[in-house]
């Protein structure tokens, strides 16, 4: 028999160097990005709504894929959903439309319950097509909502969001009129719901449940064997990714005051740019998609008056980063330089003797 | 009650087409495991390129498939080889996001290089030629030469799969990677080579769709869709399952297109998720997967 | 000149290394038995030899050509033949169908085809349409060793090829090996049952922990020395 080593002590910590400046400087971002109205044209303002709905979507799909190994080519479906409901409570019932979004986030984690038992029947890439079948049973089915618009959609009149809830005192805190000072109501809104969708995302990941998807994603076989419940961590994901991108669904729709069916339920807007945007970013990291936006929208902004030729872009750039630089830029960035910014990994810190720092192994990878 | 008969024979006829956009995919998926997102797309872009054959050399749309197949072959077997046996391994989203890339690149390159305008493969007489089965009914001729065609591709890919060396090595090549090696079966020559068979199917699907339909650019989608749930409705593992796939969604869609013309898709995608409730390994399966 | 010889073989399973440094060689004509506990790296071994272990270090020589590198395809072609553990027959495919294919790509000349194996092992020819899982497990370890000779291997490697038979049928089974070694194919037997491997073994080799603990003619070597090696100290 060897010697034993003699004990060595050890913790384990998520929060590195990196991650509690990046706490820090977000603070900083998001008291700025609250200030913003009072000193930013409407153009900015409608610039960083796109940014922060697409990165909110970009952030629920990666989610599902890069977390919990539910590759959805159907997340249309929720923003759909969440847009024709929105309109709905709006138009026809005349409920504020800052409370139509969260009811339209229930009311698709609702919804998100019986699909999700059809379509889990399915496993990988048929899972993917499953959940874009569904989504055109839902654009099929609201084309024959005659209320609604049917086949060629509705508006929103200003009168239906003339009335939202604050619009009095941003008006008068910033001395605009009506339509500026609904764009300002709608980018608080975006903020918030991204704000949420970024703090419900990081608590699921960094909780037991996190661990859980972590392990399915890594081994499910292994994972089944350790009693994890496999079925009922990706049905709690797949509803909560639901109940998200159906609230900003809602809000897009809030913001474009018109919808039809084909727009509301596009497989382009909504499925394959927030999937490029993942990708470029950088799969299965909360960085990731921050990255992928920023990148996303320059390539919008300049390129697409290109038309077709954008797309082809696009459509080639994902396949060599996913070919040649599977984790994204950020995938790159960590690499390199070893940085986390969203601590959802626990590392393992051994103490006692030797460099902290160079004893410090990532438990999971 | 001739309404009913009719909209039965219809939607059988209908079932053929589906069935040979869903033998391709079939293929590919039984071999490889891998679902091809922009199968659909690679129907539309056959048709275009059967269309531009007939054109130029001012063929009928038959013999500029005929010409057509070879190339499309070769295409099949280059994409596997350079491009998409790359993507194959362990992780699902390496071929799902690289096919749904290439689904976006085909759609736009389409619509760049003709136009969003609706096409057709103009077959002259046959076009409105039917045979006429007494009591009012009628059949198209060219719905029925597609499923005459389902029909002979699926008995051809039997024959290749169950009689012959290279069908032993797909099958041996689903079943177990790593032994098919030991038998000497250079993988990717067998993936390569199973693509190119599914672009032959690709090929005679696209001209059935353009003679029997428009396309478009944008038309690929809706195919794949219809492909899968064919696929899916007859069950994994079986090429005859496939084709009862695809006459149950034709059967679904004319009848549903016989009760409102705009609930002919919707209807075929609910008799999908109806079979994917009731029986989801499908009607006809026999993979053990 | 030996027909097959391993220099320093490493072999590793991602991150872990199973084979540290195998020196071995067998000789044309000898049936050589390796024999060690579980998870020593008797299978690893002749998995890298076979060509599935790509990223294994050292060097692999058969018949004078380096192969370490080589793919399993390739080194199919060059004349050696795995029965790989838990037999895996194709289940899509009939007994006769696994046969088929073992030869399908056969580059060598030789005396295997579909006749002999059937008279090697005639209830193969009785069940050659079956499918494979209604086959008993002794009747699958023939069609495996079978699909594997139709290659005309001049080396077999064989793994565990009594794993879960009963003796009557190992018997059976062993009672094959004479006349597959008359036609000249060299073997080597990875084998839990010692007992029966030391009989028909020219050599010996014991793995232990991914090293060689034993070399040696089993009539040479004591229990004792063999017990050692295999359980370790």
């Amino acid at each position: 028999m060897t010697d034993a080593a003699p004990p060595q002590a050890f913790r384990i910590e998520t929060a590195g160097r990196a991650s509690r400046i990046a706490a820090v400087c977000a603070c900083v971002i998001l008291l700025v990005l609250v200030a913003l109205p009072a000193v930013a044209g409407r153009n900015l303002i409608q610039d960083l709504i796109f940014l922060f709905y697409m990165l909110a979507l970009a952030q629920c799909w990666n989610l599902l894929a890069g977390h919990a190994g539910l590759i959805s080519v159907g997340q249309q479906a929720f923003v759909g959903f969440g847009g024709y409901l929105l309109f709905a409570l709006t138009l026809r019932a005349g409920i504020d439309p800052l409370l139509a979004i969260p009811i339209a986030g229930l009311a698709s984690a609702i919804v998100a319950v019986p699909t999700a038992l059809i379509v889990f029947r399915l496993r990988g890439a048929y899972f993917a097509i499953g959940t874009w079948v569904v989504a055109e049973v839902f654009r099929l089915s609201f084309a024959q909502v005659k209320g609604l618009g049917g086949g060629t959609g509705t508006s929103l009149p200003p009168q239906a969001t003339s009335g939202v809830f604050g619009i009095e005192g941003v008006k008068t805190l910033f001395e605009v009129r009506t339509p500026a000072a609904r764009d300002i109501i709608t980018y608080w809104a975006a903020l918030v719901l991204l704000a949420a969708t970024l703090a419900v995302i990081y608590a699921l990941l960094r909780s037991r449940r996190g661990l859980a998807l972590g392990a399915i994603r890594d081994h499910e076989a292994a994972a089944a064997g350790l009693g994890v419940d496999i079925y009922r961590v990706k049905l709690a994901v797949y509803v909560a990714s639901a109940a998200m991108t159906g609230m900003i669904g809602a809000l897009i729709y809030l913001q474009k005051a018109r919808i039809s069916p084909d727009a509301a339920f596009s497989v382009l807007d909504w499925t394959a740019y927030v999937i490029f945007i993942v990708v470029i970013g950088g799969i299965g990291t909360m960085e990731g998609p921050v990255v992928g936006v920023l990148v996303f929208h320059l390539l919008q902004r300049y390129l697409a008056d290109f038309g077709a030729w954008y797309l082809i872009l696009l459509g080639t750039l994902g396949i060599v980063v996913m070919l040649f630089a599977p984790r994204g830029i950020w995938g790159l960035i960590a690499e390199r330089y070893d940085v986390t910014l969203f601590p959802i990994r626990r590392r393992l810190v051994i103490e006692g003797g030797g460099d902290e720092a160079s004893r410090t192994k990532a438990v999971r990878d | 009650m001739t309404g009913l008969l009719d909209a039965l024979i219809q939607g059988v006829l209908l079932g053929g087409l589906y069935a040979l956009f869903a033998a391709g995919l079939s293929l590919i998926f039984g071999v490889m495991r891998l679902v091809n997102l922009a199968h659909g797309d690679l129907i539309v872009l056959a048709a275009f390129v059967i269309l531009v054959v007939a054109e130029k050399l001012g063929l009928d749309p038959f013999a500029a498939a005929l010409v057509a197949l070879p190339v499309l072959f070769a295409a099949g077997f280059a994409l596997q080889y350079v491009l998409l046996n790359r993507t194959l391994g362990r992780d699902l989203l390496p071929p799902l996001l690289v096919t749904f890339g290439l689904s976006i690149i085909i759609q736009n390159g389409l619509l760049q290089l003709f136009s969003a305008d609706s096409q057709r493969l103009r077959s002259g007489a046959i076009e409105t030629a039917s045979i006429a089965l007494g009591g009012g009914i009628a059949i198209g001729v060219v719905p029925l030469l597609t499923l005459l065609g389902a029909v002979l591709v699926i008995v051809i890919l039997n024959l290749i799969f169950y009689r012959t060396p290279l069908g032993r090595a797909f099958r041996a090549t689903s079943d177990d990677l790593d032994v098919a090696q030991l038998m000497g079966i250079d993988i990717r020559r067998v993936f390569a080579t199973a693509m190119g068979v599914a672009f032959t199917v690709i090929a005679i699907a696209a001209l059935y769709l353009g003679l029997r339909a428009n396309f478009d650019p944008t038309s690929g989608p809706a195919r794949l869709l219809y492909a899968f749930e064919a696929v899916i409705i007859g069950g994994l593992g079986s090429f005859w399952g496939t084709l009862a796939g695809g006459i149950v969604l034709g059967l679904a869609q004319t009848i549903g297109a016989r009760i409102d013309p705009e609930w002919q898709i919707l209807s075929g995608h609910l008799a999908f998720l109806a079979v994917l409730v009731l029986r989801p390994r499908g009607l006809f399966p026999r993979a053990q997967d | 000149m030996a027909l097959l010889e391993t220099r320093n073989l490493q072999a590793f399973y991602g991150d872990f290394q199973a084979l540290y440094g195998i020196d071995s060689h067998v000789d044309t004509g000898e049936t050589i038995a390796i024999i060690g506990a579980n998870g020593a790296g008797k299978s690893t071994y002749l998995k890298a030899i076979a060509g599935l272990m790509p990223g294994s270090a050292g060097s692999v020589v058969f018949d004078g050509q380096p192969i370490g590198s080589h793919p399993a395809a390739a080194v199919m072609k060059l004349g050696i033949a795995l029965v790989p553990e838990g037999r895996r027959l194709f289940p899509s495919l009939t007994i006769e169908e696994n046969l088929l294919i073992g030869g399908d790509r056969r580059k060598l000349p030789g005396p295997w085809s579909l006749q002999r194996v059937y008279a090697l092992f005639p209830i193969l020819k009785e069940r050659r349409s079956a499918a494979t899982p209604t086959l008993s497990g002794g009747q699958q370890q023939m069609a495996a060793i079978g699909r594997a000779l139709m290659s005309n291997p001049r080396l077999l490697l064989c793994d565990e090829i009594s794993l879960g038979l009963a003796p009557i049928i190992i018997a059976d089974i062993y009672a094959a090996l004479p006349r597959i070694k008359a036609e000249g194919t060299s073997v080597v037997l990875v084998e839990q049952d010692i007992a029966q491997a030391m009989k028909v073994a020219d050599r010996v080799y014991c793995f232990q922990e991914g090293r060689l603990s034993l070399a040696g003619r089993p009539r040479e070597l004591t229990r004792d020395q063999i017990h050692r090696a295999y359980f370790g100290a």
